[in-house]
């Protein structure tokens, strides 16, 4: 062995084992986003915050949430930025395709972010308050990756 | 029977980006026997030990027990402390607690990192939730981008602001024989390096090291036997929130702005850009010493470029900021904010050679977190009241 070489530990052609609960808010965004691409949040009955992704309980006030709001489609960059440098993706185990557009989305009627692709074909129009709405896929399974992108249309 | 806890001793390894020359365990043994030759202790002398890192990073799960050859920790009362990039500064504040409590007179506390042995992009995205923030999410970069790019929205500041901090703390690692990245850079150089997430460049980010660093805890009954002039712990602060990364305030660091008015309140501070004699601050990527200074409130929203642009915060300035280079010069994950912690101290004892400010009264030192948490520590030359 030379004093270059590294010991490699390999998974081969392992599956991950990992089998993720989204509890029953998640179950009902996902649900709601494959069925009827709409976009369910919930509202904390305490502060009002609408929260995106929904979950169960308000942090800052530790009260159960109960009341669902429909948010979006549309929405506003809050905040985004451009990734280029490039990466293995652990999810993959193969290099992310990069630049990619990595925005936080503002749904019109939510109070937090959600995160999600922004497509980058012109860069020009990615901009902190730019309106955008997102492209579904056409075979939505249930998952985040039921969005492909939001694309800006202002 | 809450005791007064001061720090005594100090060690830290000589960073490097890749250490294959010792194993974890090694390279924690060099902090250590460098921390006990500080305090001029054996590790007899010492009654409990704390010890941390981000433990997937490695992907070694029982840090507190596979690390006993080097932490000296055969048979002593010993706890792991993880809380991702804050982790430096927890096991400090967790070791303080030990002491503080009256149960321990001498606490080892270790931070430590090979980041060398992993993917730490992948260790670190894996570290997000796996169902709404890893789609997206590329590390610490991603996030950190995400922050300077609301700021510069918000307050109308630039990449070259950015740049500004990037030139200052590069500068300062010059006089620190610890520091992983000793080179100049210009603004030029920095604005011209390739852009990793927009607005960050690669020279306004923190590497990737090796290192690690131990700091020794003592009670008041017996720090200023130990050590003539002790660093004594005025106050600490930590702020941890996160559910999914979606939930921050971007373009503010609201951990910072809560934590460290509770450290000022604690330790009946007015005017920290005032009270304080410098700062060593958690601060990855550069954006991060313009907006979370503000956060602190050295100076108010959006006032922090000029502050930085006026040589303030430089070697010499009205508040020096990261004298050792920061973490943009050395970055051993686990180990880094308690690096911040013991460059403090030796700013206080008076210990910093090439990199010492004179007459140090207060130091703050810091940890900072992807998920946007912080942890931070007060430290005086005085005994606390």
């Amino acid at each position: 062995m030379t004093q270059n070489e590294n010991i490699i530990i390999e998974s081969g052609d392992a599956i991950q084992p990992f089998a993720y609960s989204v509890g029953m808010h998640g179950s009902k965004f996902f649900t709601e986003l494959r069925d009827n691409r709409r976009f369910m949040a919930i509202k904390c009955p305490k502060c009002k915050k609408v929260y995106m992704p929904p979950r169960g309980v308000c942090g800052d006030c530790f009260v159960e949430m109960k009341d669902w709001v429909e948010v979006g489609p549309k929405g506003i960059i809050s905040t985004f930025t451009i990734l280029r440098f490039a990466f293995i993706d652990p999810e993959t185990g193969a290099q992310k395709p990069v630049p990619y557009g990595y925005g936080f989305i503002k749904f019109d009627g939510a109070d937090t972010l959600f995160q999600h692709y922004i497509n980058v074909k012109d860069e020009t129009r990615i901009r902190i308050g730019a309106r955008v709405e997102p492209v579904f896929s056409k075979d939505r399974k249930g998952s985040i990756r039921d969005i492909e992108y939001f694309k800006v249309i202002d | 029977m809450a005791k007064r806890v001061a720090i005594v001793g100090t060690g830290q390894t000589f960073h490097k980006s890749h250490r294959p020359d010792v194993n974890g365990q090694e390279l924690i043994n060099e902090a250590v026997l460098r921390a006990l030759a500080d305090a001029d202790l054996k590790m007899k002398d010492i009654d409990a030990i704390v010890i941390g890192n981000m433990d997937h990073f490695e992907g070694i799960n029982y840090v507190d027990c596979w690390s006993v050859d080097g932490s000296g920790g055969t048979m002593k009362p010993i706890i792991k402390l993880t809380t991702g990039g804050t982790t430096g500064c927890t096991v400090a504040i967790g070791g303080y607690h030990l002491v503080g409590s009256g149960m321990f007179d001498k606490v080892l506390i270790i931070g430590w990192e090979k980041n060398s042995e992993s993917d730490t992009t992948g260790a670190i995205t894996t570290a997000f939730d796996p169902v709404w923030d890893r789609l997206v999410f590329a590390g610490a970069i991603s996030g950190l981008a995400a922050e300077a790019q609301a700021y510069i929205a918000r307050y109308g500041a630039s990449e070259r602001d950015g740049a500004r901090v990037s030139v200052r703390d590069r500068k300062h690692a010059m006089n620190n024989p610890h520091a992983q990245l000793r080179k100049e850079v210009s603004l030029e150089e920095v604005l011209a390096s390739p852009m990793l997430a927009d607005p960050i460049h690669l020279l306004d980010v923190c590497p990737r090291s090796d290192g690690a660093c131990a700091v020794i805890m003592a009670s008041e009954d017996i720090a200023e036997k130990i050590c003539p002039k002790p660093d004594w712990i005025w106050a600490t602060a930590s702020r941890h929130s996160y559910s999914y990364l979606g939930d921050a305030d971007y373009g503010r660091l609201t951990s910072m702005r809560e934590g460290s008015q509770e450290l000022w309140k604690k330790a009946g501070i007015r005017e920290p850009r005032k009270e304080l004699d410098v700062i060593e601050l958690y601060q990855p990527y550069s954006f991060g010493g313009l907006i979370w200074i503000e956060d602190m409130g050295i100076v108010g929203p959006g006032e922090a470029p000029q502050y930085i642009w006026d040589g303030n915060t430089d070697m010499g300035g009205e508040l020096p900021i990261n004298p050792s280079g920061g973490v943009i010069a050395t970055n051993p994950i686990g180990a880094t904010g308690l690096i911040r912690c013991a460059e403090a101290t030796m700013q206080v004892m008076g210990k910093a050679q090439g990199r010492q400010v004179p007459d140090v009264n207060f130091a703050f030192s810091s940890g900072f977190g992807g998920c946007w948490w912080t942890d931070m520590i007060l430290h005086g030359n005085k005994k606390p009241n």
